[in-house]
């Protein structure tokens, strides 16, 4: 396996000196995220042959893996052990790994009452710009030497460093899960979500779309009866099936083929005046909308800034630019500056989070 | 500049009183919790507003002044001891609490706002701040921040950077970042988690919103006794292995819960080799099963004493004892020395003969409190600064133990930070190109390097002088050799 660290720390090593730009790719599962650069002239540095769990230990609640491990494998080995990834990550193909998971930084429907990717991130292996072999963080829960890389690399898109291994903090497995249904309007969801989560209850998901909320109990038993009493609603059957489809975007919501915008806003904002359709998770603070009316981008991103977050064009773009909501010019600034830090020659994914790296 | 044309430059945007710089107006900032670093600084500024804030930054950018941010003073690892040559910039003049959204379960706060009046602040919705260092009638908001603190309750609720939602910082050139949002995630690099732990040096945080969680309905703790450390030890696996995630789980050792119960009488049972509090919270069905599962667990685990507290009023009692660990430590040695490194929880029984053997080496006693969930080891070394060379003697056993937590597949700080206490042990955790990048990633923020000097990383110039070496998870250079 080493002789594989030397080989992916030699590719970045001459592409730096050829200063042409590498594509970080693994599973190639998220292919579709993020802008698109023309660069005919890339190379592709695949990082899935890095593989494989390093260290698992149950009763210490972390995992350190090779980051071209596939997450259906790291979760099957997990599910094993009766516990679980918290963030419940997408996979979006059957060929995920974690390095593309933790690049991408994305989690799933328990994201608003477990945490996210960054959340359990503890620890990275990681070849930086120059091919230089670096750990940050380490196999600990709590860990303040040295400043937080590990959790800056998650979400980095591969423009900072190519993982090579991560640490992960794991947690058990809920002894019980149901998933409820009730009908109700967009409003009156919104307002539920937001009460529910100032109480004291096993909520793990929620997931509002046409009219029907649903909401995931997760917890011991009676905790969960409990619960179930409190809020009332249907037990529906197939529950695990519907937060998949969810959190893979298998849903039918997700089918429309029409460019599909993430709005990451403060959970209380009202229904947001956009049209089309519109699916809600995370208890208000995540809201897809299917745009078929082709708005301009700016109008997406200024509503999503009024309700105190941001827009991402998801998926459906064309080769474009602009995939990420812009930045202050300060932050601008500031995070150009680390991607000189770990990257000198600019050749790690250059544009794929922003044009300016 | 020196240091009457800065005052007087300071003097023309803050109040004549908000700049301090006579001798002994400087003393009671000489020094933060690790009072055996003290060094006054050249002027005290104690801005009131992020505008002050701002100035006092730009005109020690312009000045080249180097600068060094104050929170409450409580931090254990000396990030806020003062430079000579600069200006100590106490936050403890922004302590308003700016708003509490009961309905978005979050509180926007000025930087000097102590730990514990957030959750007062919330508890009128039902709602508190999570993370609860022992420190939290004391400590500052921004301090928190700054050492990405923990508490009791991390293992279930997380640290600091879990639990905060957005932070204004202003960079030594005055200039403000707004990072995070009201919304779980941002565009760009996570800078939410970098500033999180940054001890000061990449850049002055003027507001934090916190995120508020809802009081548990029920909380209930259990004190168990065992005769045997590596019993409890595994104790501790064995209720995590089960899969639960106690609200905390805490272990003293019998010259800790001596101490402790000679001071609070929190009722701890002074036979025992080991002590753990495990705490279940949640909602009331939750808690009952949990506890007797818990309880079920500790049986089989050899305890010999198992008392659940019956009543709110008790478990205080049992928690006081943990909360009162280092005041204890106070009353039975002059000084004590409070070290901070965290350890696969696997390797406890091993790390602690090894604090065991090494007490012995340099006579000195060495009380052990443990955050047993997250494996965060907290021994506090007994000692007589008036005693001549103890305080050395102390140091280097600290520094020891340091070097078993890296070898252990640890690390030398888990919530305290590095400051200037632990600078030498980061030559051994990281090896030269991860301190590089360390400056670099300081340089993105302060390309002058006038935010807290000499601080928390190490220069690779000081880690060669020290003739540390770096240990990688028990890759030694020399394995064969006996290490104690
Ligand atoms: C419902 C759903 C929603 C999703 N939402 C998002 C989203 O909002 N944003 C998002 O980014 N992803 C999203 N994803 C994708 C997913 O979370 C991860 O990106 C995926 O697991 C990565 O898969 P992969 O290994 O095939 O990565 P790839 O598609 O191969 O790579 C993804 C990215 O990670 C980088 N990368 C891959 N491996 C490494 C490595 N070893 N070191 C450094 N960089 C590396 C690549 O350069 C690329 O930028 C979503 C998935 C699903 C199912
Ligand atoms: C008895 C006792 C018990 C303790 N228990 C715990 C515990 O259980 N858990 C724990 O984690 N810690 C604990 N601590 C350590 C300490 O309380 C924490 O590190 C705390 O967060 C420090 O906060 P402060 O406001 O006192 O910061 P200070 O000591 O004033 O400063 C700490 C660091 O933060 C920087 N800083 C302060 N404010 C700002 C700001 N606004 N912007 C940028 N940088 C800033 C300073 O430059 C310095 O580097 C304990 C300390 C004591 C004395």
């Amino acid at each position: 396996m080493q002789d594989i660290v030397g080989q992916f720390a030699g590719i970045i090593r001459a592409a730096a000196e050829d200063k042409v730009p590498l594509r970080i790719r693994s599973g190639g599962s998220k292919d579709f995220y993020g802008n698109r650069i023309p660069g005919q002239n890339d190379r592709v540095l695949d990082a899935s042959t890095y593989a494989g769990i390093v260290d698992y230990e149950r009763t210490e609640l972390v995992l350190t893996a090779r980051a071209g491990t596939r997450l259906a494998d790291l979760e099957t080995e997990l599910r094993k052990h009766g516990q679980m990834m918290a963030f419940e990550p997408p996979y979006f193909g059957s060929t995920a790994t974690l390095g593309g998971c933790v690049a991408t930084g994305l989690s799933g429907p328990r994201r608003a009452s477990a945490g996210a990717v960054r959340d359990f991130v503890l620890g990275v292996r990681m070849l930086d710009g120059r091919g230089d072999d670096l750990r940050f963080g380490g196999q600990v829960m709590k860990n303040v030497a040295g400043y937080d890389v590990s959790r800056l690399m998650t979400g980095s898109m591969g423009t900072l460093g190519l993982l090579l291994e991560v640490s992960l903090k794991v947690l058990p497995l809920p002894a019980m899960e149901i998933t409820l249904h009730m009908a109700m309007k967009e409003a009156e969801a919104i307002e539920r979500m937001n009460r529910w989560a100032a109480k004291p209850l096993p909520v793990s998901a929620t997931c509002f779309c046409d009219g029907g909320l649903a909401v995931r109990l997760s917890g011991a038993e009676p905790a969960v009866r409990a619960a179930h009493a409190k809020l009332g609603g249907d037990e529906i059957d197939d529950g695990g099936v519907f937060w998949e489809s969810v959190r893979e975007q298998s849903h039918s919501f997700f089918q429309s083929g029409k460019p599909l915008w993430r709005l990451s806003i403060k959970s209380t904002a009202p229904p947001l005046p956009l049209p089309g359709k519109q699916l809600m998770e995370w208890g208000g603070a995540l809201r897809w909308w299917a745009d078929e009316t082709g708005i301009d981008a700016g109008v997406a991103r200024e509503i999503a800034k009024a309700a105190g977050g941001h827009a991402t064009l998801f998926r459906g773009h064309e080769s474009c630019a602009d995939v990420f909501h812009p930045l202050e010019p300060a932050m601008m600034t500031i995070q150009r500056r680390l991607k000189e830090k770990f990257d000198p020659m600019g050749i790690l994914n250059p544009g794929r989070m922003y044009p300016q790296y | 500049m020196n240091s009457l044309e800065l005052a007087t430059r300071l003097r023309t945007f803050l109040p004549p009183d908000a700049v301090l710089h006579e001798t002994e107006d400087l003393r009671p900032y000489e020094c933060d919790g690790l009072s055996a670093y003290r060094q006054a600084p050249m002027i005290v500024a104690l801005p009131q507003t992020e505008g002050e804030v701002i100035e006092v930054l730009k005109a020690c950018h312009a000045a080249k002044t180097p600068v060094v941010a104050r929170g409450a003073g409580t931090g254990l690892s000396g990030g806020a001891l003062p430079h000579a040559e600069g200006v100590l910039l106490s936050l403890a003049k922004l302590k308003r609490i700016l708003e509490i959204d009961p309905v978005a379960r979050s509180a926007r706060v000025q930087p000097g706002v102590r730990n514990l009046a957030i959750s007062e602040a919330a508890a009128p919705y039902g709602l508190y701040y999570a993370p609860d260092p022992s420190s939290q009638i004391a400590c500052s908001i921004g301090g928190n921040v700054a050492e990405n603190s923990g508490g009791v309750h991390c293992l279930k609720y997380g640290l600091t950077v879990h639990n905060i939602l957005k932070l204004r910082v202003v960079t030594i050139a005055g200039e403000i970042l707004e990072i995070g949002g009201e919304c779980l995630d941002s565009p760009g690099y996570d800078l939410l988690a970098l500033m999180t732990g940054s001890e000061g040096m990449l850049g002055v945080v003027t507001e934090v919103t916190v995120k508020l969680l809802p009081r548990p309905e029920k909380a209930q703790v259990v004190m168990v006794a065992f005769d045997d450390i590596r019993k409890a030890a595994d104790a501790v696996a064995n209720v995590i292995g089960a899969g639960i995630i106690p609200a905390g789980m805490e272990m003293m050792d019998k010259i800790t819960a001596r101490a402790v119960e000679e001071y609070v009488h929190a009722g701890y049972n002074l036979d025992a080799a080991a002590i753990l509090l495990c705490e279940s919270d949640g909602t009331v069905e939750e808690v009952v099963e949990e506890i007797r599962r818990i309880d079920e667990i500790m049986n089989k685990s050899g305890a010999t004493e198992i008392i659940t507290s019956r009543d709110e009023a008790e478990r205080l009692k049992f928690w006081a004892g943990r909360k009162a660990a280092f005041p204890a430590a106070g009353r039975v040695s002059p000084d004590y020395y409070c070290m901070d490194g965290t350890i696969p929880r696997n390797k406890l029984a091993q790390v602690l003969s090894g604090i065991e053997a090494l007490s012995v080496e340099y006579g000195l006693r060495c009380m052990n409190v443990f955050h047993a969930g997250d494996g965060n080891l907290h021994p506090l070394i007994l000692y007589d600064a008036n005693k001549t060379g103890e305080l050395e003697m102390t140091e280097k056993f600290g520094a020891k133990i340091l070097q078993m937590c890296i070898q252990a597949g640890g690390t030398i700080t888990g919530e305290h930070g590095v400051g200037i206490e632990k600078i030498n042990q980061m030559c051994s955790q990281f090896k030269p190109g991860e301190l590089e990048m360390f400056h670099a990633v300081k340089a993105a923020f302060d390309p002058e390097g006038l935010l807290n000097p000499g601080k928390a990383v190490p220069t690779l110039r000081r880690c060669a002088e020290h003739g540390a070496m770096h240990v990688h998870r028990g890759e030694e250079k020399f394995p064969e050799l006996p290490r104690f």
